[in-house]
């Protein structure tokens, strides 16, 4: 095979795993992106899983990125094939001038390998099976045994290694010393048989992670949920949404059992299905509990009516939804931004949510918090937009913060006490001119402040009625009181170019830093372009000005119909031919290489008209 | 329909109960209900009930599907909080609200179509979870808002109003409730009030889950001959399997009974339930038997009422959540939010 060439890259690369499902490789890769971690270079994982316990194929991306590039950079430097059932497909893949990491036990025909692939061939299950009697053992420990040699070809520091493998064996003690010994296996046979390759990439102690913490969004937005003041979750397992109802019991054991009668202060059920579990979280708002429940899109769908109860009867309820690939069931372990027209309007009727869509696991714990300031302060479901890609993978973020001088917003509330002095009460009734009424919590008073809750019309004071006039009322308040929301929800954030330009870009939500990477190469190739990432619906003026500032603005989403340039149509009333979708949709996290090239392609293209001009016309 | 207020003039002689409360205090507004309808008359021994038990008004929360059942509670108990939610799903509701909030009373209203139709699976579940609440269905084995199709709880060869003949097998909701773990079973008849009043106090003050199926005939679509829901039809099959009298907590209890005929189930708040049995054989404590007995004199083409079974030392959804005495709904930020040196240790693991 003739020697392909390439320059050396420091810290600067990706590694894919390509392994099958069940065999125990999720960990031992793990283990590989923390190590490198520990060394202070800055990693971004990325699990590409199938719905299925064992024998489907299953990968593992790491993106080391000195510059701290976060988001998926496209492409592969190193692919460490595990897996002979997707051999084919991840050989292809490999960028021209990279490597190739295999099991050699059995010999493979040259037709299967590339010329401009390095090719490092390792032994892996001949050293097992002569190093191991036991089955599991054999299988378990060729992973720790490829990153023995992966920490040698690359240069990783083997004290990390084994340090972690201390941590993550912490309470089964006797599991450390065979596990290192296996990596150290690995990395011997590494040193003493693979010391002529010409391994260009690799890793050099750094200082770039900073105090950057690594955690899933889903564990970040249920630790949100307890610092928000959550004390109920009603929820039904769901890809890739279990995982939050999994972390928000096992940090409310540790952080919401009353120390001193070892009772819980937290409720946490179960559901039989996603509308009970919406109508457990409805209820416990109604009577002055914080209660979200966590799902995804199939459950989103069968949660459609009681959403609209919610909105109608103004009930304090927070929606965590961690989207994936839909319709339907769609790729259930796969990431989308798909569901964000089902949450705006759902429901049917005339109904309008308030969604939140989080960068990454940092601002997940900070808007899952928020989320439930709002859910009481408008007295209406509140959705947290996860997705896929930030909710089930581990990421570099910055720490979480807790302000304690912060509290918690518990809306217009009226108690016992003012009612006792005569307040007025009227449940619908728009006393403070912003289209949120007060609300009681059932058994505040013996003779006043009782209401009927219900989904059928009624007047300011919660009576049933069906008067056009009375109907139009209550609806028009509930309109605007989603104006008042406008400026109680998170901001946008705009960044502008160094340079002047006409184009702007619109993002929100796991978008965020593949973004930030493809500004980059966007500039490299002169492109300029100012950009605003969306936080919230709904949009204040922010996103009118910024659209009305630019000839035209790229929206990128991961979904196939622009769903977010189609609510940025009908709620910002601008002129859809100014907003071009740039849209990626298989259901893998949107790439940094994917976004240059689409806007470099269509800025090509486009050659606006200067603003200048246009004006002048 | 429009809402009706009712006239706020009051008997001066209105006995009050221990809390000062007329019973005028617990009712609602005026009924929409067809005249004649089994429903109002659940309705008046809710009322009754609650006056009798001094039950504050406001302490407790009322909560319903939707249908006609679920409209009742807007005809009772007008100082307290009602949700009227979405068809059969009042389960999961009272459940988030009993989570929220445990020191009120629940009492959850639903009919036939709401409970044994589209809700089928709320009402098991909320049962198998113990939820602590008095779970009433109003069953006239008929769809009446949307005139009279039959509902999951229509006998199989009953016939309808225009003479059609139910094919489908019948939902026995008593079966299924004792089958899931209610620890507190009854029916009853809406045209007895004397057996439904004494039986709505014990549920209320049973510490777990209980449920009362109230046949409670439809006058405008199922009280017609043919129809097993008729007040006809099920004045001739009752079949009770006891009479009870109910005394609350420290009431004194001063009727006489013959030795022999009652048996007396002592609550875990103390109030004391006692039964004058009617039916020899018949054992309220013990499920399984209760099971048979019920499917055994189903088949006969009896509607046995009476309390069907209970468990005097009932386990309940927050005791098995192990969850604080406090209600959750009144834990402050210092109980809730952990703090931000909680979180820079957290921050620390996760490096």
């Amino acid at each position: 095979m003739s020697q392909p060439t390439t320059k050396a890259s420091v810290n600067d690369f990706v590694v894919k795993f390509a392994n099958v499902n069940g065999s125990g490789s999720a960990s031992a890769n793990n283990l590989f992106a923390k190590s490198i971690l520990r060394m202070g270079i800055p990693v971004a994982c990325r699990n590409i899983f199938p719905s299925n316990i064992q024998g489907l194929p299953t990968w593992y991306e790491v993106r080391v990125s000195e510059a701290g590039w976060l988001g998926r950079r496209g492409g592969v430097d190193l692919m460490v094939a595990m897996n002979p059932q997707t051999w084919d497909k991840d050989v292809a893949s490999i960028d021209s001038g990279g490597y190739l990491f295999y099991d050699s036990s059995k010999p493979l025909p040259a037709s299967k390998f590339r010329d401009d692939v390095t090719v490092i061939g390792m032994p892996i299950t001949e050293i097992c099976n002569k190093a191991y009697t036991d089955a599991r053992q054999r299988q378990l420990f060729k992973n720790i045994l490829y990153i023995g040699a992966l920490s040698a070809l690359l240069g990783i520091d083997p004290i990390e290694v084994e340090k972690l493998i201390g941590e993550e064996f912490r309470a089964k003690e006797k599991l450390i010393v065979p596990n290192v010994k296996a990596f150290l296996l690995g990395r011997d046979w590494a040193v003493a048989n693979l010391a002529d390759v010409d391994m260009r990439l690799k890793l050099e102690r750094s200082g770039k992670v900073g105090d950057r913490i690594f955690i899933d969004g889903n564990s970040a937005a249920a630790l949100g949920a307890i610092y928000g003041g959550a004390t109920v979750c009603a929820w039904y397992p769901i890809t890739p949404s279990t995982s939050v109802a999994e972390a928000y019991a096992r940090y409310c054991k540790k952080l919401r059992t009353d120390p001193e009668t070892g009772k819980a202060r937290y409720a946490i059920v179960q559901a039989e299905d996603e509308l009970a579990s919406i109508g457990i979280v409805i209820g416990a708002g109604w009577n002055g509990a914080r209660a979200f429940t966590c799902t995804s899109g199939p459950g989103i769908s069968l949660m459609q009516e009681f959403l609209g109860l919610a909105y109608f009867a103004e009930i304090p309820s927070v929606v965590m939804n961690v989207q994936r690939g839909g319709p339907s069931t769609g790729m259930p372990t796969r990431t989308q931004q798909a569901d964000i027209l089902a949450c705006a309007y759902a429901s049917h009727g005339d109904t309008k949510h308030v969604l939140l869509f989080p960068q990454d696991p940092h601002e997940s714990f900070e808007m899952s918090a928020t989320a439930f300031d709002l859910a009481d302060r408008l007295q209406t479901p509140v959705f947290l937009m996860l997705d896929l890609d930030i909710g089930m993978n581990d990421w570099v973020t910055q720490p979480l913060t807790w302000d304690d001088s912060r509290h918690l917003d518990r809306g217009k509330v009226m108690t016992r006490e003012e009612l006792d002095a005569g307040k007025e009460f009227g449940r619908y009734l728009d006393v403070d001119n912003d289209g949120i009424p007060y609300r009681t919590y059932p058994g505040t008073h013996p003779t006043r402040g009782a209401y009927f809750t219900r989904g059928t019309t009624k007047d300011r004071y919660a009576r049933y009625s069906e008067e056009g006039p009375i109907y139009v009322d209550n609806m028009q308040r509930l309109l605007q009181k989603f104006e008042t929301a406008k400026a109680l929800v998170p901001r946008p954030v705009r960044t502008d170019a160094e340079r002047q330009t006409q184009f702007g870009v619109i993002f929100f939500g796991s978008t965020a830093p593949a973004m930030a990477e493809a500004l980059e190469g966007l500039r490299e190739q002169d492109i300029h372009v100012n950009t605003l990432r969306l936080r919230a619906f709904p949009f204040d003026n922010d996103v009118d000005d910024f659209i009305a500032d630019h000839a035209q603005v790229f929206v990128i989403e991961q979904n196939r119909d622009g769903q977010m340039r189609m609510l940025l149509v009908n709620e910002c009333g601008v002129d859809p031919t100014k907003l071009i979708s740039v849209l990626n949709y298989d259901g893998t996290p949107i790439t940094a290489r994917f976004i240059t090239r689409e806007i470099a392609e269509k800025v090509g293209v486009l050659k606006p008209i200067p603003l200048k001009k246009k004006v002048a016309r | 329909m429009t809402y009706l207020a009712k006239p706020r003039l009051h008997h001066p002689k209105l006995p009050a109960n221990k809390l000062g409360y007329t019973r005028r205090d617990y009712e609602g507004t005026v009924s929409t209900l067809c005249a004649g309808c089994g429903h109002d008359s659940i309705s008046a021994a809710i009322v009754q009930a609650c006056f009798e038990l001094d039950l504050p008004p406001h302490r407790i929360a009322k909560l319903s599907g939707i249908g006609c059942s679920s409209k009742t509670p807007t005809y009772f108990l007008g100082n307290s909080h009602g949700f009227n939610s979405v068809h059969g799903r009042m389960p999961s509701v009272l459940t988030g609200a009993n989570l929220a909030n445990r020191e009120l009373v629940y009492m959850g209203v639903s009919g036939d179509g709401d409970s044994a139709s589209i809700g089928f699976g709320q009402f098991a579940h909320a049962i198998r979870r113990g939820v602590n609440m008095v779970y009433v269905v109003m069953n006239n084995g008929v769809y009446g808002l949307t005139k009279g199709q039959f509902s999951a709880t229509a006998d199989k060869g009953s016939k309808s109003k225009r003479g059609v003949m139910n094919v489908d097998e019948s939902v026995d909701m008593v079966g299924v409730a004792l089958l899931l773990g209610a620890t507190f079973v009854a029916r009853s008849f809406s045209g007895d009030k004397e057996q439904l009043v004494p039986l709505l106090e014990a549920a209320i003050l049973h510490e777990g889950a209980a449920f009362i199926d109230v046949i409670s005939p439809c006058v405008a679509f199922n009280n017609h001959e043919g129809s097993t829901k008729s007040f006809d039809y099920v004045r001739e099959h009752n079949e009770a399997v006891n009479r009870l009298d109910f005394m609350p907590p420290r009431a004194e209890i001063t009727t006489q009974y013959e030795p022999g005929a009652v048996s007396e189930v002592v609550q875990h708040d103390g109030s004391v339930i006692r039964l004058r049995k009617l039916a020899d054989d018949y054992d309220p404590h013990d499920r399984i038997a209760a099971m048979t007995y019920m499917q055994e004199r189903q088949a006969a083409g009896e509607v046995v009422t009476g309390l069907l079974y209970v468990d005097p030392q009932p386990e309940d959804l927050h005791r098995n959540l192990n969850t604080v005495p406090v209600p959750l709904n009144q834990l402050g930020e210092r109980e809730l939010v952990p703090g931000a040196a909680a979180l820079e240790q957290l921050n620390a693991s996760l490096r």
